[in-house]
């Protein structure tokens, strides 16, 4: 099992719905956010791209968080899903210092934080809170093993790149381009 | 042109708009650390030779305040820490893959055996002294007798913190200034030289202090050279790596770096030392406080540029 996301960034349309379901459904403190939508302008008018990403933790298959924590609370969860353990976190910003992405920060409460792929959806067979409130139905959300999954036909139809892939990191979050 | 903006807005504390997660503790622990590092070097080194009666100041002076380098140090990082009260959290676990792991245990090795070093001279130091209890000064004796027990153990683990200094930062592939494996040695390089510059302030001893000038001297032109290699191998990486090596050469760290690192902190303090050599009165503490002071800034533009320096994408 490798869960995995594919997101469509000709299909977003930079709403932040993603991002307010998010902190609805984790109880994400004030002023924090475990995903959010970048905006990336390219080029001079009138030669013009946008590119709208709704990024995340990237929940690597080789991820230098889980390797640097000192005491093992970031760790794996059946499927790849990168989890921090509260009771076991010191709050030293290894991890925070590890990540490519910006995608984990420190918890009022002390701890570290970040995007858990919704985790306790996915066990009750639900998609993450941000895949299931998108308006556009940008995202999905699934087993790359299982070769009937919404993601694995996407990917297989759709050109795609992940972030800094040359970070060696094997990041499980795809942008359809 | 390329510009990137967060459409949903983001402005997390201490992560935007550039990390700035690790503060004043950290740069102050490697310090300390590779300090305390350099001195247990020296003071074990000498022991080992056999010389421990030539070199009064770094044998046994210098080492007194070792422990106190260290628990400094270890409280620093404590501070550092935001979910404190699970710091006992890192002692329940060895995580081989973690430097911080690493570290965490070497410095539960180090300071108790730093102590034990510290308390066997404490009585030639201070000769009113008294242990009070019999099963200390048992204890003590038989310190005494076996330093040489001691030595080993301290000389090897002192150059593995050193090292480690480096190593915590070089570990973080994320941030592109520190992920090079030339931090650990360089790292090792300066906490010598500064436990150099602890140990020329304190000796009386003209011969020492020569002895240890000498060494300093040599350990300066090393890192001298580690600096230029780091540099020269940054600007032969990627983008990621030639935009930190840029914020030292005309970005906004040059200044500083230059100026109060590579000038004030390790030639001209060369220079002083070389002068001295040949015959020239200079007093000790201008290079040995330039030295320490060096250290100390390189280490805070290292943690505080580091942070900034970040894959591009």
């Amino acid at each position: 099992m490798r869960y995995a996301m594919a997101i469509d960034t000709r299909k977003c349309v930079g709403c932040s719905d993603c991002v307010v379901a998010c902190q609805t459904e984790n109880n994400v403190p004030l002023g924090f956010c475990r995903d959010w939508v970048v905006e990336v302008v390219d080029g001079t008018y009138p030669n013009v791209s946008i590119e709208l990403r709704s990024e995340r933790c990237n929940h690597c298959a080789n991820s230098p968080c889980v390797r640097c924590c000192p005491t093992g609370a970031s760790h794996f969860e059946d499927g790849g899903i990168v989890l921090v353990e509260h009771d076991k976190c010191i709050g030293c910003g290894a991890c925070i210092q590890a990540c490519p992405y910006d995608a984990r920060y420190s918890h009022p409460d002390g701890y570290v934080d970040k995007c858990t792929f919704c985790i306790h959806r996915v066990r009750e067979g639900k998609n993450p809170a941000c895949v299931s409130v998108c308006p556009t139905k940008c995202m999905s959300f699934g087993d790359l093993d299982d070769p009937n999954s919404k993601i694995v036909n996407v990917l297989k139809n759709r050109k795609f790149k992940s972030l800094a892939p040359e970070a060696g990191t094997k990041p499980q979050i795809f942008y359809l381009i | 042109m390329k510009e990137e903006l967060f459409a949903s807005g983001r402005n997390i504390p201490n992560i935007d708009p550039y990390l700035n997660i690790w503060h004043w503790q950290i740069p102050g622990y490697l310090f300390l650390g590779g300090l305390a590092a350099g001195i247990l070097f020296f003071a074990s080194f000498f022991t080992i030779m056999g010389k421990q009666h030539k070199m009064e100041a770094t044998v046994r002076k210098a080492p007194m305040i070792v422990p106190f380098a260290l628990v400094i140090g270890l409280f620093m990082l404590f501070l550092d820490l935001k979910h404190k009260l699970y710091f006992w959290q890192l002692y329940t676990t060895v995580r081989y893959q973690s430097p911080m792991s690493w570290g965490a245990w070497v410095l539960m090795a180090i300071t108790p055996l730093s102590i034990l070093w510290a308390a066997s001279y404490v009585r030639e130091l201070f000769p009113r002294w008294d242990w009070k209890y019999d099963i200390l000064k048992t204890f003590e004796k038989w310190i005494i007798a076996n330093r040489i027990l001691l030595a080993w153990p301290l000389a090897i683990l002192s150059v593995i913190l050193g090292i480690y200094t480096g190593i915590l930062l070089s570990a973080f592939n994320a941030r592109p200034l520190w992920n090079t494996s030339i931090l650990g040695p360089l790292f090792l390089v300066s906490g010598m030289s500064t436990g150099a510059a602890v140990i020329m302030l304190m000796s009386k001893d003209h011969k020492e202090r020569k002895i240890i000038g000498r060494i300093d001297i040599l350990l300066i032109i090393v890192e001298l050279f580690f600096i230029i290699h780091l540099l020269m191998g940054f600007l032969a990486g990627s983008e990621a790596q030639i935009n930190a090596a840029n914020l030292f050469l005309g970005g906004r760290f040059t200044a500083p770096f230059f100026a109060f690192v590579v000038i004030l902190g390790l030639i001209f303090p060369a220079v002083l030392e070389t002068l001295e050599l040949r015959g020239f009165k200079v007093p000790i503490i201008v290079p040995a406080v330039l030295i320490l002071l060096g250290g100390l800034i390189f280490r805070f533009l290292m943690v505080e540029a580091g942070q900034i320096t970040r894959y591009l994408y």
